[in-house]
């Protein structure tokens, strides 16, 4: 059903620490490898050993420069499906094939029912869905609904494939309608905030900001231990031995 | 956004098919088979438009599914709009063709479903607020300003004709000067779109793949500011100012040839400039709009 | 609301074999997921040392390896002219059979006629012991162009190295300072660790001209000028000594700075002063007069002077004193401002010494002195690359090794610490073999760590008896060999001609040679008769690479999930500090092609050649396979290539060979773990806990407690040789350079590559490995290729104005051996006068069966076009190589370019274009 379900129980999403990704596209593999044997159909490429290769992915890794002072930085920014509140691409779908879930928000794409216009993936302001140029139909991110509560798997391993594998643990999965979770609690900690706010989807998922950077701790200077010029290197001497 | 042939097509001849087929209902009676005809030709100008919005789908044989959420979607309701649009006429058009003798008022009904059916059209792009050249009540009144001045042009109506055109013209311009300012008013920016702008301004370092994708190639279409300048002036030029002095200057049955050549070729270029002038607040995670 | 019902329960896989990764050099643990035989997922196994259940971008596109279309599927021998690409499959006999009758005759007659190098390779204690049974002295693997400057730097110094061999405490360090980093080596144990630092809210420091990567999340970042580090490294122990924040109690204890230097001229200037039983020795504070170093309770003094004789302490004291290292004298040179540099001295002093943490558990030293607690400097230092690959790479190395150490900052709690093996004293280490004897093996391993001019690599004539002239005067620490110089020596004939070039997994025809476009035309060079200057190439790798073409005999070998390996002790562990670890792969697939191992297939013609050690008593192969060897092979008694599982089972490190070995490692997942004892964790060296562990497990035969090497005496015995003492005496042009190179005392000289700078040659031009791209394997594989398929050249703003780049320009760099017309694209945290490129994105046409099209082969590139292996010639004609002069390491970060913008070459590709090379596999279609 493309009507929204209003509230969910839950609010299962994403929060991303853009302190922390360092840009290995890790997360970007995994899912591509989850996904191209998971839910629906694979995550085809098209041309994959020629001139111009093109693929469906469900998770890119972005990277932007950011002209702060002192000194400018880069940051790695990882973008995938925001399973948003108002989420637009839902309400579009002429079939219903695009829905929210009411038990845990998530949005997915019921394939079967899927005619493949792509007005989902206009309607999305974060270009979460793409069409996949072999089936024809609309990919996007499961929050690897078919890891999550996977009695086939060990507990540990019920989180998404990209939260398992990413090496510096910048990607957190949790229920953000639960202001005691871990993931909540992170936002509230760091300042997690909306990609596009003013587009009136209400995400989900949240972003980290990067931390302040390049600000020095330490504005207090080494105090020499005494005028060597002075006192000469003796005297240096003297002094750093009689510490011990 | 990508100008694919089959939507420029599927919106062009579907809203003037329905146009000429809300007039053949309202305002003509023709019989015989000079109504077989008329109603047949406008049949198959809004079929043929809506058969081509399935070359656009990646799995047109689910397409009665399309019809299932009419409560929330605008291409469902469109899709029931054209069908139920089409059914509508269908009595008034064996009425005319068979010599039945229906009331001209049961075309009134398929007329107003037309026009619904044209605006909900609008409508599929109107609501796109990711689209903001697109998310303004002039799209619809284009949609429906070519369906009339489209369906007058083929109806043969000389004044009403001039006026839907001269209508058109002023949502083309209309469109086009609050189109130009919409992105910047929808207030989405890469420093909005990465949440990045606080330490400083925010420009692509690296793109998220080298490699080509469906998002670029379905939404981030860039077309040139010269390019679409002199586009946006043969738009108007063929698809309103000179079908209009057609009307004028031309006599008779030759005017109307005229007209309705050049304004389609206008409509079609309206329409490739519409798609292709339409920017994606996507672009930005692309660098595609500046900082 | 009529939800669609999903299944979240679906199986996954019917089966899931745990092995070890090879997408790239950090050995990672996999879990390999299988429905009805055929590899469906990928990922990271939680139990594993290495990677704790993260995958990098790599490993989990492992799925589209074992299926790319670029595997070679058949022994293919050469019939056209050599690099034409005319081959005829032939059976894997004839393949052997060839290699055999090449090989034997070489053997008979002169074994240093074959050449056997190994590029990527993770067996090289194997493929080294099949080398030394050859008998030819011409045997590394890639390390020289890769990383010995850091690998020997630490040995010399600290007994280990950073690279993979040492590690972060990530779990309380409060500062991490990373110099230039490659982002493909410990790769994801570094990005957990940063990751758990992050978590922590500790301090990152990054120093590194260019800011992507580790770089990006650091919360500092200090865009040094390449090839400075060694400077502003001494700079910061200035600051340090001056301010008196060293560990003098650790300098005392753990390190040779208390040890007295001679000081009379002579032949001993500069060595230790030594008492009659050969042995250096301390003075002892609390009598004033000598005592050994390892006494119980001595209490070395570190201002004593003895009969004239200063210690160690003095002379460094004095020298980083010296106004010339004040951050004042540095800053320009570094293009790190003056107060940057003693803010970070201040942290580092800070960190290091107010906010030392302390460890409640008791030890014991070598000396038998107990302490009662472990107390740490959470001071961590991390290097790679960035410093490893300069002409002044050794020394950099060595400096901010003596930075560690006088923060204490090495083995102690919150610090840096390694990973068995290590530590390991420099005296543990072989020094190198090199004496062919017809017909029989080596007396011992061809690479080792040399001590002294008489245990050079050289010829009774003084010419290096070696193919790549490692440890001879040009390098005399060349601990890896020098891969990069065999085609060019070879083809030169200097020292001499050989016959065979053996190698394995090495792309020396393209990204893995510093002047490409030469080396190809090396490889197919003729002499006057027509026949080929190398006269016959032997190459084995799984996939159809560059180098492939130029092969006459090729050796197809397996992908990483077709093949056993061991990831073993005797050579590149998956140790972490905390316990040793090795592990194996195994085939978790059966090849679908007529492919075998390398190993195997190294094992099967040591077998035919009769190689000692290879063949069973009666003649017979002693190995079935390469499997067979790694649960079997002895290298000393009871200890093998695999430490767990020994003998009945229970064996740890040492005992009998267990036929079950391997079943028993796919048991525990692939891998096998040693936990060091928690009163032996940190303190390593000189812990006796520590000690007798690592008998007990087969690191070592006795305790092998060391000292640091603040003073390296080997240096200074190169040192007194370049002076005019000793018997083995260097070539006379190279005494200057000896002599300043060699300093037994950490230097900086300016990397070679600058004395281009007055030709105009302003701009540094590096190279970094991306994170999602090993070598140039990644451009194979269908999903990492869309990730980055070609690369530009980045630009730092100021150079991106002064040009007038625009977006999409491209720009002409030059430098003193080439030149490449490339795209460019602007960065701004660059380093301002310094551009880089991705390394090993670019593709030779035809290669990788990717389409002549593809976007690798066209705009990519490879800046190895303007590097070359010798500098331009000096004043004396002579051609120096381009490489530190200590380790022969390749400087390719010492490339200095000019750059100016440029038209775009014809077609959009960059320049230089290379013709298609020719097809071995056919391009690649589906995947």
């Amino acid at each position: 059903m493309t009507c929204l379900p209003g509230k969910t129980d839950k609010a299962l999403g994403l929060v991303i620490d853009l302190d922390t990704c360092v840009g290995c596209q890790a997360c970007v593999t995994a899912c591509k490898g989850w996904n191209d044997q998971g839910y629906g159909v694979p995550l085809s490429d098209q041309n994959p050993y020629g001139s111009k290769p093109s693929g469906t992915f469900l998770n890119r890794v972005h990277s932007y420069q950011v002209q702060a002072e002192p000194a400018p930085m880069i940051v790695n920014f990882p973008r995938s499906c925001l399973h948003c509140a108002d989420a637009p691409c839902v309400t579009v779908c002429p079939t219903g094939a695009s829905y929210k879930r009411a038990e845990d928000g998530i949005v997915l794409v019921n394939e079967e029912a899927c005619i493949g216009c792509g007005l989902c993936a206009w309607a999305c302001p974060y270009g979460a869905r793409e069409l996949d140029a072999d089936a024809g139909v609309m990919k996007k991110c499961t929050l690897c609904v078919d890891r999550i509560y996977n009695e086939n798997l060990p507990e540990e391993d019920r989180e998404p494939a990209c939260v398992r594998t990413c090496p510096t643990g910048a990607r957190h999965f949790g229920d953000l309608a639960d202001p005691t979770s871990a993931v909540s609690q992170l936002v509230a900690a760091r300042g997690g905030y909306d990609l596009m706010p003013e587009q009136g989807t209400r995400p989900t998922n949240k972003y980290l900001p990067p931390r302040k950077k390049d600000r020095p701790d330490q504005a207090s200077l080494l105090a020499p231990l005494l005028d060597i010029q002075a006192t000469g290197f003796a005297g240096w001497l003297d002094r750093i031995l009689g510490k011990i | 956004m990508n100008p694919a042939p089959s939507v420029i097509i599927f919106t062009v001849l579907s809203g003037m098919g329905l146009g000429y087929l809300a007039l053949l209902a309202t305002a003509h009676d023709y019989s015989g088979m000079a109504a077989f005809w008329h109603w047949a030709f406008g049949y198959a100008l809004a079929t043929i438009g809506l058969m081509a919005s399935a070359f656009h789908l990646g799995n047109p044989q689910r397409a009665l599914l399309a019809f299932t959420q009419w409560r929330t979607s605008w291409l469902s309701r469109e899709a029931w709009g054209a069908v139920l649009t089409l059914l509508a006429f269908a009595p008034l058009a064996l009425s005319d063709w068979l010599g039945l003798g229906l009331p001209r008022g049961f075309g009134w009904l398929g007329a107003g479903l037309a026009l619904a059916t044209v605006l909900a059209t609008g409508m599929i792009y109107a609501q796109i607020r990711a689209v903001p050249r697109w998310h303004h009540w002039t799209v619809p009144l284009l949609f429906l300003g070519f369906a009339v001045a489209g369906g007058c042009l083929l109806a043969g109506f000389r004044w009403p004709a001039l006026a839907a055109l001269v209508v058109l013209g002023g949502a083309m311009v209309l469109h086009w000067r609050i189109g130009d300012g919409a992105f910047a008013r929808a207030g989405s920016t890469m420093a909005s779109a990465t949440g990045l702008g606080r330490p400083g301004a925010v420009t692509v370092f690296e793109p998220a793949h080298t490699a080509g994708n469906y998002l670029l190639r379905e939404m981030i279409h860039v077309v040139g500011r010269r390019h679409a300048a002199k586009l946006r002036a043969i738009a108007l030029g063929l698809g309103a100012v000179l079908p209009a002095l057609a009307l004028l200057v031309l006599p008779g049955v030759a005017a109307f040839g005229v007209a309705l050549v050049l304004h389609l070729l206008g409509a079609l270029a309206q329409r490739w400039l519409f798609f292709a002038e339409a920017e994606h607040v996507v672009g930005l995670y692309y660098g595609a709009r500046g900082a | 609301m009529n939800q669609p019902r999903v299944n979240t329960s679906p199986q996954v896989s019917d089966d899931i074999r745990k092995t070890t990764c090879y997408m790239c050099a950090c050995r990672c643990g996999i879990n390999v997921h299988l429905k009805e035989g055929r590899v469906t997922y990928i990922e990271g196994n939680r139990d594993h040392p290495i990677n704790k259940g993260v995958l990098c971008a790599k490993g989990a596109s492992g799925i589209m390896q074992v299926t790319a279309p670029s595997r070679l599927r058949t022994p293919l021998r050469r019939v056209g002219p050599r690099g034409s690409g005319a081959f005829e499959p032939i059976s894997w006999e004839e393949a052997l059979q060839t290699a055999v009758d090449w090989l034997r005759p070489l053997r008979d007659t002169a074994p240093e006629k074959l050449a056997f190098f190994t590029g990527r390779d993770q067996s090289q204690s194997f493929t080294g012991w099949w080398a030394q049974a050859f008998g030819t002295p011409n045997y590394a693997a890639h390390g020289g162009f890769c990383s010995v400057n850091m690998a020997a730097a630490g040995i010399y110094t600290l007994g280990g190295a950073f690279w993979e061999f040492g590690a972060p405490d990530w779990e309380r360090s409060k500062l991490f300072v990373l110099f230039g980093v490659a982002e493909d080596h410990d790769s994801n144990p570094i990005k957990i660790g940063i990751g758990k630092m992050k978590a922590r809210g500790a301090r990152i420091i990054g120093i590194n001209p260019i800011r992507t990567g580790y770089n990006a999340v650091a919360d500092d970042w200090i865009g040094i000028t390449p090839g400075t580090d060694g400077l502003l490294i001494l700079s910061l122990i200035h600051c340090l000594l001056e301010a008196g924040k060293i560990d003098v109690d650790y300098l005392a204890r753990y390190t040779n700075a208390a040890f007295l230097l001679n000081d009379s001229e002579g032949p001993e200037k500069g060595l230790f002063v030594r008492n009659a039983e050969a042995q250096p020795f301390v003075i002892d504070r609390r009598t004033g007069a000598p005592a050994p170093w390892e006494a119980k309770g001595v209490q070395p003094d570190l201002g004593a002077v003895w009969q004239g004789h200063r210690t160690v302490f003095q002379h460094m004291a004095e020298r980083y004193l010296a106004p010339g290292y004040a951050p004042e004298a540095v800053a320009a040179r570094c293009g790190v401002p003056a107060l940057r540099i003693r803010q970070l001295a201040a942290e580092l002093a800070e960190v290091a010494f107010n906010q030392a943490i302390e460890i409640a558990q008791p030890w014991v030293d070598f000396r038998g002195d107990a302490h009662a607690s472990m107390i740490g400097r959470p001071v961590s230092f991390h290097a790679m690359r960035g410093i490893s690959a300069h002409s002044n790479g050794f020394q950099t190395a060595r400096a901010l090794h003596l930075l560690q150490i006088l923060l204490g900052a090495v083995e102690t709690p919150g610090s840096w610490r390694m990973k068995p093996p290590y530590p390991k004293p420099l005296e543990a280490h072989p020094t190198p073999h090199f004496v062919t004897v017809p017909g029989k093996p080596l007396t011992g391993p061809h690479l080792g760590y040399v001590r002294a001019p008489d245990q050079l690599a050289l010829k009774p004539d003084g010419s290096p008896a070696r193919i790549d002239k490692a440890f001879s005067w040009e390098n005399p620490f060349s601990a890896h060999g020098l891969m990069h110089m065999v085609i060019p020596n070879a083809v030169a004939g200097d020292p001499y001609r050989i016959d065979t070039l053996f190698l394995y997994m090495a792309n020396m025809a393209w990204n893995s040679s510093m002047n490409t476009a030469q080396v190809m035309e090396m490889l197919t060079a003729t002499e006057a008769d027509g026949s080929y200057t190398i006269p016959r190439i032997i190459y084995s790798d799984a996939y159809a690479s560059e180098m492939v073409a130029y092969a006459d005999l090729i050796l197809p070998d397996t992908t990483y999930l077709e093949r056993h390996d061991c990831i073993s002790m005797l050579d590149r562990p998956v140790s972490e500090p905390d316990a040793a670890g090795d592990a194996i792969r195994w085939p978790v697939v059966a090849p679908d092609r007529d492919v075998r191992g390398f190993q195997s297939v190294l094992l099967d013609l040591g077998a035919r050649l009769g190689l000692p050690g290879m063949v069973a008593e009666e003649g017979s192969p002693k190995f079935k396979d390469y499997a067979d060897y790694i649960a079997n092979h002895q290298r000393r008694p009871g200890v093998g290539p695999l430490m767990g599982f020994r003998g009945n089972g229970d064996g740890e490190g040492r005992g009998a060979p267990n036929p079950d070995q391997l079943a028993r490692y796919i048991e525990n997942g692939g891998f096998y773990q040693a936990h060091v004892p928690d009163e032996a964790l940190f303190f390593k060296p000189w812990n006796a806990a520590y000690q007798d562990w690592a008998v007990k497990v087969g690191l070592f035969d006795s305790p092998q407690p060391y000292l640091f090497n603040i003073w390296s005496e080997p240096m200074r015995r190169f040192q007194l040789a370049a002076e005019g003492h000793g018997a083995v005496q260097p070539p006379d042009h190279l005494r200057a350079r000896l002599r300043l190179a060699m300093d037994p005392l950490p230097i900086w000289y300016a990397p070679f590559g600058d004395e281009a700078e007055p030709f105009g040659f302003t701009v540094h031009a590096l190279t970094q490995r991306p994170m999602d791209m090993y070598h140039s394997w990644g451009s194979q594989n269908a999903w990492l290729r869309q990730i980055r398929g070609h690369n530009p050249l980045f630009v730092p703003t100021k150079l991106w104005l002064r040009h007038g780049f625009q977006d999409g320009d491209w720009a002409r760099v030059t430098s003193p051996s080439g030149q490449i017309t490339v795209p460019v694209v602007h960065m701004a945290a660059l380093n301002e006068n310094t551009v880089w490129t991705w390394n090993a994105i670019g593709k030779r046409k035809g290669a990788w069966a990717l389409s002549e099209g593809a976007s690798e082969a066209g705009k990519g590139f490879l800046l190895n076009h303007l590097i070359s292996e010798l500098l331009p010639a000096k004043g004396d004609g002579m051609r120096y190589s381009n490489s530190d002069p200590i380790t022969g390491q390749a400087a390719w970060f010492d490339l200095r370019v000019r750059i100016e913008r440029a038209e775009p070459p014809p077609g959009g590709e960059s320049l230089p274009a290379f013709g298609p090379i020719p097809r071995v596999v056919p391009e690649g279609g589906m995947r």
